[in-house]
C-alpha cells in the first residue's frame, strides 16, 4: 500500500508525460478503482500500480456545443450530465444517470470512467453506442478519435494504449431524435444491470422512423448494437415501433449465467426491455 | 504522504496523509473524526456519505489527494447551513425514532442534508433519490423518509413519574448515535495498539502446513504471527456449552473458505502491507462438501469427529398420528444463506493487564457474558479476568451473538502484552461470520372439509456450515414452530443440522423459523384454494388462542392474540382483494396480489434457564443509578429498560443514570436474542424497580401507593415523609432477577418450551411484472401482538425492520460463499425497495412480563416473506418454492 506512486498533474502534458513513462492506473472518480483495490486486499493482496489522478486535469468537466454536436470532457460526472440541459437524444443517457449507483457515486464517478471499465454491466456504455458516440484520445504521439464501438474490445478491454488518455467523448447531432434508456435490475437503487437497453431514435414529420440505433447492455462480454433491429425499424410508425422486435434480432447476443440471473433469463428479458424501450410515448 | 490543506466543517485544515488513503480513513485515522463511518469501503453503503463542495459523496472512494483545497462537511459539523440543517434533522430523527443502531445515521444524515440544502420542501420520491445510497438495515427506512419529511417535529414530552411504560419517548441513546459521538467497534482504540490482520483460508477444504514464518515475520516487518500454537488457552469457541468445535486459528486443517488461519501483528501499514501469497503456507485442497445434501451422502467423508454422517442434531416433535385428510398439500422448499448485513463490521481491541492475566475487550456484542466464557477458556484463565466492555453496537440480529475479534484479539494482545485493535473488512466479516441456516424443507399439511388443520408433517435439513454456532438452537426451536400458529392435533416434525464446508450458519433472527413459515404458509395456501376458501379465513378458522393447546402440549393461558390480529388485518385485506380484482381486472401485464401468512414466536431459550439479573442503586448523593447488563443493538432495550425500572420504583426518567453492558459492573442479562431482552431483562427491570421501592417505602414507613419525588438528596416519600439520603448510613441498593419458567422437552418434543409467545399477522401487497419477472412490494399491513407496547415507536421501528429484512429474504438476499462477499452482489433492501407500511399494535398483556409486554424483536420478520410470496402467487397463479425469488427464478415458473 505505502509503495504505491501517486501523481496529480495540473497540466496535459504533464499527465501524459506521467502516462507514457510508467504503468499507473489512470483514476478520475475513483468509483470502479476504489472497491477493485479493495476487493483484492480483502483476499491478500494489497498491492496496487501507481496511481494517476488526473482530476485536477484543467478544461475537462465541461460538455461542450460544437460544430457537430457535443463534446463531453472526461471528468464530466453522471450529475454533471443530468444537471446539463440537452436535447431528447440525451434522454436515455441522462435516464441512465439517475440510475447509475446512488447519488454519491452519480456525484463523483465519470461517464468516461464507466466507459474505460468496460464493464459488461457499464449503464453509460449501451447508452454511448446508441449515440454513435466517439472517443477523443490523447498520447503523447498526437491524438486520435475511434468509435465507441471499436474502442470497447471485449470483456473488460478497451483500445486504450498504454500512454494513452481518453480526453473526451463526441457525441454527434441527430435532428428529431429522441433517446431512451431501459434499466433491469433486482433492487431500486445502487444495482448492477441484469440487462439494460439503450436506443436513439430519430421520426420524420409523418412519425415514420428515419433513424435507429438500438443497443444492448449486459447481454454479451460487450454492449453491442442490433443492426438487425435497427434495419427492420427504418420507415415503420414510431406508434408502431414497440411491435418490431422479435427474438431472431437477438441472434447476435451471448448472456450469460450468473450470481445475478440466467442466461435464458435475459435473453427473454432482453427483449422485452426492447419492446418496453420502444414504447411510444405520449 | 503529502500535506493536505482544505475546509473541513467550516475551517481550515491541515493534514498529512498517503494521497491514495481513502478520505474517510483520513478523517478518522488521522483528523479523529470517527463520525463519518466505514462499512464496506466501496461505495456499497452510504455510512461514510459527506458533503464534498456541497454534494454527498462516499469518502471511502475519495482518494485523500482529492480533498485538497475542497470544502468537507461531515456529520460533525455544527456551523453554518450545514450545521444548521444538521440541527433540525437531527432533532427530527430523534422524535422519529429514526436511528436505531445509529451506524448508518451520520450518512443518512449527510445525504438527507445534501438534498435539503438543495431542496427545502422535497417530497417523498426526492428524499428517496437522495437517500438511495445509504443502506439501513434496522430500521426500514420508513421513520427515516418521517424524519426527513417533517421540518418541525414534536419531541414527546418527558413521560411523568409512573407514566413511563407506553410512552413513545425518544431513545435515551439517541443524542450521540446522531452527533457522531455514539463509539462503534473501530471508533476507539489505545494510541499505541498494533494492529492485527487475519489471513483466511481461500479453500472451503484443506490441509495445509507453515514453513518458516520466525524469516517471514522479519522480512515482513511484523511484530508477530500467530497460529494455532499460540493460544494459550483452549484453542476452540462455540455457542453451545459442550461442544466447542471452532478453533481460534486453524490448526493444519480448514473446513470453510474464509476460516482463520493466522493472525499478523504489527504497524498498520505492515499488516496491511502484506500479500497473502508471500506467507509460507503450503495448500493441499480437499473435497469440499457444499451443501446439506452433499454433505448427507453416503460416501462423504466425515467433517468432525463427534459427528457421524455431518448430522449434527436433530430435534424432533411428535404428537397424535398424522393421516391424510380431505384436503392435502405437500411441498419442497429451499431457502438460502442469509447474510445480517449488519452496516458496522466487527471491530475492536484488547488490552492486556500489566499482570500476565487479566484482558480487556472492547468490541461490537451481542453477548458480553459469553464472549467473556469464550475468550477466557482460549486465553486459559479463570473468567473474572477477562472484562467485556461492549462498544455501541452498529446492528446485529443474530450475528454478534458468536465470537469474531475477542478471541483473536485476546490471543494477539497476550501474545505482545500490548494492545492490539482490528478492523474485519467487510468481505471478511461477510466470508467468515455466521449466516441463516439455508433450509431444504419438505412438509405436508392437511385439512378436514370445513377447513381444520387436522395434520402436518415436516422434515428439513438446515446446513449449519463447518461449525456448529447455533445449529443445536435451531434444530431445537423450528420443530416447536413449524406447523405454525394453529391448532393442529397430529404433527411429525424433525429437524436436522448438518455439517457442511460452508461458512458456518448461526443464529439470525428467528433461528430457523422464518425458514420453516415459508413452507407451512404456502400449504395453509394451497389448502385453502383446495377447499375454496379464503385464505384469510382459514387462518382465522385455524387460529390458535387464548386457553388451546400448542404443538409441543402447553395451554396458552394468557397474551396469545393471534385471533385479535387477523380480525385487525380483516378490512385491509378485503380492501386489497378488492384493489387487487379491479386492478388485474385491465391489466395483463403489471399484475397486483395480495398475500397473507402468521407466525408465533417463542420468546427466550428454548427450554433453557435464562436468567437476567439488573441492580439499581440510589446513592447518599442522590444520584439514581440502573445497573443494566443488556446490550443495546439498536433496538432500544437500553431505553425500554429505564422505562419499566422507572414506573416500578415511582421516579420519573429524568432521575435516573445508566450503566450499561460491562462484565464488571454491570450483572448478566442474558444474551440480546431470541426476543427476550424486553421480555426477560424488562421483568428483572421491573423486579428491580420494584425492590428498590419497597426498600425506600420501608425505610420511610409508608403505604403502597405513596408517590416519589427526588430533589438533590431529599427523597420525598408520599406527601408527609422526607428521606435525606446524605444521612444514610449506605446507599441504598437493589437487585432483580427474573428467569422465564420453561420445562425441557421430552423426546417428542413435548414440554413447556417457552414462558410466553408473540404472535403476529401480515398482508402483503405485491405488483409483478410479469413480463419481466420483476416484483415489487407496495403495502404491508402488520398486526402483532406485543402484550403491552412499553415504548411504541421502538416497537414501530422493530416491526419495520422486520418486515424490510422479511422482503430481502423473500425477494433478493442469496448469500454465496466466495461469490457474494461484498454489498453490491449481496443485495439487501434500498429505501426505494421497502413499501409503505402500517402496523396495528395488539396488546394482550402477558402476565409474566413487564406491564404485560413480551418480545417483538424477531416476530416482525418472520411473516413477511411468506406473505409476499402468497401475494406473488396471487398476481400470477404460480407458487414459488425458493428464495429469494429473483427475477429469473419468478419469470421460469410463470412460463
Ligand atoms: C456503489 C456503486 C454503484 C455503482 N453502480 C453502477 C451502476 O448502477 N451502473 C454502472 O454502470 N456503474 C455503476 N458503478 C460504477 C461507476 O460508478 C463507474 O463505472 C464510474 O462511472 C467510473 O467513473 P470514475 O470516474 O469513478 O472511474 P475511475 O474509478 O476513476 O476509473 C475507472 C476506469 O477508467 C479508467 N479511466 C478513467 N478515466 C480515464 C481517462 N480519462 N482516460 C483513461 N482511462 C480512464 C481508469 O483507469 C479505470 O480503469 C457503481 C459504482 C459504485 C461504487
Ligand atoms: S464505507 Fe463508504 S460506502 Fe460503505
Ligand atoms: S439504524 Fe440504520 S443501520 Fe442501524
Amino acid at each position: 500500500m505505502g509503495m504505491t506512486a501517486y501523481h496529480r498533474p495540473t497540466t496535459l502534458l504533464d499527465a501524459l508525460a506521467i502516462r507514457a513513462g510508467a504503468d499507473v492506473a489512470v483514476l478520475a472518480g475513483g468509483t470502479d478503482i476504489f472497491p477493485a483495490r479493495i476487493a483484492r486486499a480483502a483476499w491478500g493482496d494489497p498491492t496496487h500500480r501507481d496511481v494517476l489522478d488526473i482530476s485536477a486535469l484543467p478544461g475537462l468537466r465541461d460538455i461542450e456545443e460544437t460544430d457537430d454536436g457535443w463534446r463531453i470532457g472526461c471528468l464530466v460526472t453522471w450529475s454533471a450530465l443530468a444537471r446539463r440541459t440537452l436535447p431528447p437524444l440525451f434522454d436515455g443517457l441522462k435516464a441512465a444517470s439517475r440510475e447509475v449507483g446512488g447519488m454519491q457515486v452519480q456525484n463523483r464517478g465519470t461517464l468516461v470512467g464507466n466507459l474505460v471499465t468496460a464493464s459488461p454491466a457499464g449503464d453509460g456504455i449501451p447508452n454511448l453506442l446508441a449515440l454513435d458516440a466517439a472517443v477523443e484520445i490523447a498520447s503523447p504521439r498526437g491524438t486520435r478519435l475511434l468509435p465507441v464501438a471499436e474502442f470497447l474490445t471485449g470483456y473488460r478491454a478497451t483500445a486504450l494504449a498504454a500512454d494513452e488518455l481518453v480526453l473526451a467523448l463526441h457525441v454527434p447531432r441527430l435532428e428529431g431524435a429522441q433517446g431512451a434508456f431501459r434499466k433491469l435490475g433486482a433492487r431500486h437503487y445502487l444495482v448492477i444491470s441484469i440487462a439494460m437497453a439503450a436506443g436513439v431514435i430519430a421520426t420524420d414529420d409523418t412519425g415514420r422512423i428515419t433513424e435507429a440505433r438500438i443497443a444492448l447492455g449486459a447481454c454479451s462480454a460487450v454492449a453491442q448494437r442490433l443492426p438487425g433491429l435497427e434495419a427492420a425499424l427504418l420507415g415503420v410508425a414510431r406508434a408502431q415501433a414497440t411491435r418490431v422486435p422479435q427474438p431472431h434480432h437477438l441472434e447476435a447476443i451471448t448472456p450469460i449465467d450468473d450470481i445475478r440471473a440466467t442466461a435464458a433469463y435475459r435473453r427473454d428479458a432482453a427483449l422485452v426491455l426492447l419492446q418496453d424501450l420502444l414504447e411510444a410515448r405520449a | 504522504m503529502i500535506d493536505l490543506a482544505f475546509t473541513l466543517n467550516g475551517a481550515p485544515c491541515t493534514v498529512a496523509a498517503p494521497p491514495f488513503a481513502p478520505l474517510s480513513d483520513t478523517l478518522r485515522e488521522r483528523l479523529g473524526l470517527t463520525g463519518t463511518k466505514e462499512g464496506c469501503n466501496a461505495g456499497d453503503c452510504g455510512a461514510c456519505t459527506v458533503l464534498v463542495d456541497g454534494a454527498q459523496a462516499c469518502a471511502c472512494l475519495i482518494p485523500s489527494a482529492q480533498a485538497q483545497g475542497a470544502e468537507i462537511q461531515t456529520v460533525d459539523a455544527t456551523q453554518g447551513a450545514v450545521g444548521a440543517v444538521l440541527a433540525r434533522l437531527r432533532a427530527s430523527f430523534l422524535a422519529h425514532g429514526a436511528a436505531q443502531c445509529g451506524i448508518c445515521s451520520p450518512g443518512m444524515l449527510m445525504a438527507a442534508a445534501d438534498l435539503l440544502l438543495r431542496d427545502a420542501a422535497p417530497d417523498r420520491a426526492a428524499v428517496r433519490d437522495a437517500l438511495g445510497g445509504v443502506l439501513c438495515r434496522c430500521t426500514g427506512y420508513a421513520k427515516i423518509l418521517d424524519a426527513v419529511l417533517d421540518a418541525a417535529p414534536k419531541a414527546v414530552p418527558a413521560p411523568l413519574a409512573g407514566e413511563a411504560v407506553g410512552a413513545s419517548i425518544a431513545r435515551l441513546d439517541g443524542v450521540a448515535k446522531l452527533d457522531g459521538t455514539d463509539r462503534f467497534g473501530a471508533d476507539e482504540a489505545p494510541a499505541d495498539a498494533l494492529w492485527l490482520r487475519v489471513v483466511r483460508s481461500p479453500h472451503a477444504s484443506a490441509r495445509f502446513s507453515l514453513g518458516d514464518l520466525e524469516a517471514a515475520r522479519r522480512e515482513l516487518g511484523l511484530e508477530a504471527i500467530l497460529t494455532a500454537a499460540d493460544v494459550p488457552g483452549v484453542n476452540a469457541f462455540g455457542i453451545m456449552p459442550n461442544l466447542k468445535d471452532q478453533p481460534v486459528l486453524a490448526d493444519g486443517l480448514v473446513r470453510f473458505r474464509g476460516e482463520a488461519v493466522l493472525g499478523l501483528v504489527g504497524t498498520r501499514e505492515a499488516v496491511a502491507a502484506v500479500r497473502d501469497a508471500a506467507l509460507p503456507i503450503t495448500w493441499h485442497p480437499l473435497l469440499a462438501l457444499h451443501g446439506a445434501e452433499a454433505a448427507s451422502a453416503a460416501e462423504a467423508p466425515q467433517l468432525h469427529a463427534h459427528a457421524p454422517n455431518n448430522l449434527l442434531i436433530e430435534g424432533r416433535l411428535n404428537r397424535g398420528t398424522p393421516a391424510r385428510d380431505v384436503a392435502h398439500a405437500e411441498g419442497r422448499f429451499t431457502t438460502a444463506f442469509v447474510e445480517h448485513a449488519y452496516i458496522e463490521p466487527e471491530a475492536g481491541y484488547a488490552q492486556p493487564a500489566p499482570d500476565g492475566l487479566g484482558m480487556e475487550v472492547f468490541a461490537c456484542t451481542q453477548a458480553p457474558y459469553m464472549d467473556r466464557e469464550e475468550t477466557a477458556r482460549v486465553l486459559g484463565v479463570a473468567e473474572e479476568l477477562v472484562r467485556i466492555r461492549p462498544s455501541a453496537c452498529g446492528g446485529g440480529f443474530g450475528g454478534k451473538l458468536d465470537v469474531s475479534v475477542q478471541p483473536l484479539l485476546a490471543v494477539a494482545a497476550r501474545k505482545l502484552n500490548r494492545p492490539v485493535r482490528i478492523i474485519y473488512s467487510r468481505a471478511e466479516s461477510m466470508a467468515s461470520t455466521t449466516k441463516r441456516h439455508p433450509a431444504s424443507i419438505t412438509a405436508r399439511m392437511a385439512a378436514d372439509a370445513q377447513g381444520h388443520f387436522t395434520s402436518y408433517e415436516f422434515d428439513a435439513d438446515f446446513n449449519t456450515g463447518a461449525y456448529a454456532s447455533w445449529g443445536a438452537t435451531v434444530a431445537n426451536r423450528v420443530p416447536v414452530h413449524a406447523g405454525g400458529p394453529y391448532r393442529i392435533a397430529n404433527l411429525r416434525n424433525r429437524a436436522r443440522a448438518i455439517y457442511t464446508n460452508d461458512t458456518p450458519a448461526g443464529a439470525f433472527r428467528g433461528f430457523g423459523v422464518p425458514q420453516a413459515a415459508i413452507a407451512t404458509e404456502s400449504l395453509v395456501d394451497d389448502l385453502a384454494e383446495q377447499l375454496g376458501l379464503d385464505r384469510w379465513e382459514i387462518r382465522r378458522r385455524n387460529a390458535i388462542g387464548r386457553g388451546d393447546t400448542t404443538h409441543s402440549g402447553q395451554v396458552l393461558h394468557a397474551s396469545a392474540g393471534l385471533p385479535e390480529c387477523l380480525d385487525a388485518l380483516k378490512p385491509d385485506w378485503e380492501a386489497m382483494l378488492a384493489q387487487v380484482a379491479s386492478h388485474n381486472a385491465d391489466e395483463p401485464r403489471i399484475r397486483l396480489g395480495a398475500g397473507i401468512a402468521c407466525m408465533w414466536y417463542g420468546c427466550g431459550n428454548t427450554s433453557m434457564s435464562n436468567p437476567s439479573r439488573m441492580k439499581l442503586t440510589l446513592a447518599r448523593d442522590g444520584t439514581l443509578t440502573l445497573f443494566n447488563g443488556a446490550v443495546d443493538i439498536g433496538q432500544g432495550s437500553t431505553t425500554v429498560m429505564a422505562q419499566i425500572c422507572a414506573d416500578a420504583l415511582g421516579l420519573p426518567l429524568e432521575n435516573f443514570r445508566f450503566v450499561l453492558g460491562d462484565t464488571s459492573r454491570t450483572y448478566d442479562a442474558g444474551k440480546t436474542s431470541a426476543s427476550r431482552q424486553t421480555f426477560v431483562s424488562g421483568r428483572a427491570a421491573m423486579e428491580t424497580g420494584l425492590a428498590l421501592r419497597r426498600r425506600i417505602l420501608a425505610l420511610a414507613n409508608a403505604g403502597d401507593d405513596a408517590a416519589l419525588r427526588l430533589e438533590g438528596t431529599q427523597l420525598h416519600v408520599g406527601s408527609a415523609r422526607v428521606i435525606d439520603l446524605a444521612t444514610l448510613p449506605a446507599d441504598l441498593e437493589a437487585e432483580g432477577r427474573y428467569d422465564p419458567p420453561t420445562t425441557a422437552l421430552d423426546e417428542n418434543g413435548q414440554g413447556t418450551p417457552y414462558a410466553t409467545y408473540g404472535f403476529a399477522a401480515q398482508i402483503a401487497l405485491v405488483s409483478v411484472d410479469t413480463g419481466l419477472g420483476v416484483t415489487k412490494v407496495r403495502r404491508i399491513v402488520a398486526a402483532q401482538d406485543v402484550g403491552r407496547a412499553v415504548n411504541p415507536t421502538l416497537v414501530l421501528g422493530q416491526i419495520h425492520g422486520g418486515i424490510a429484512q422479511g422482503l430481502g429474504l423473500a425477494l433478493m438476499e442469496e448469500f454465496l460463499p466466495g461469490r457474494t462477499e461484498n454489498l453490491h452482489d449481496y443485495l439487501i433492501p434500498t429505501v426505494g425497495d421497502v413499501p409503505e407500511i402500517a402496523v396495528h399494535l395488539i396488546e394482550d398483556p402477558e402476565p409474566e412480563g413487564p406491564y404485560g409486554a413480551k418480545g417483538v424483536g424477531e416476530p416482525a420478520l418472520v411473516p413477511t416473506a411468506p406473505a409476499i410470496l402468497s401475494a406473488i402467487r396471487h398476481a400470477t397463479g404460480v407458487t414459488l418454492r425458493q428464495v429469494p425469488v429473483l427475477p429469473h427464478r419468478l419469470w421460469e415458473q410463470m412460463r
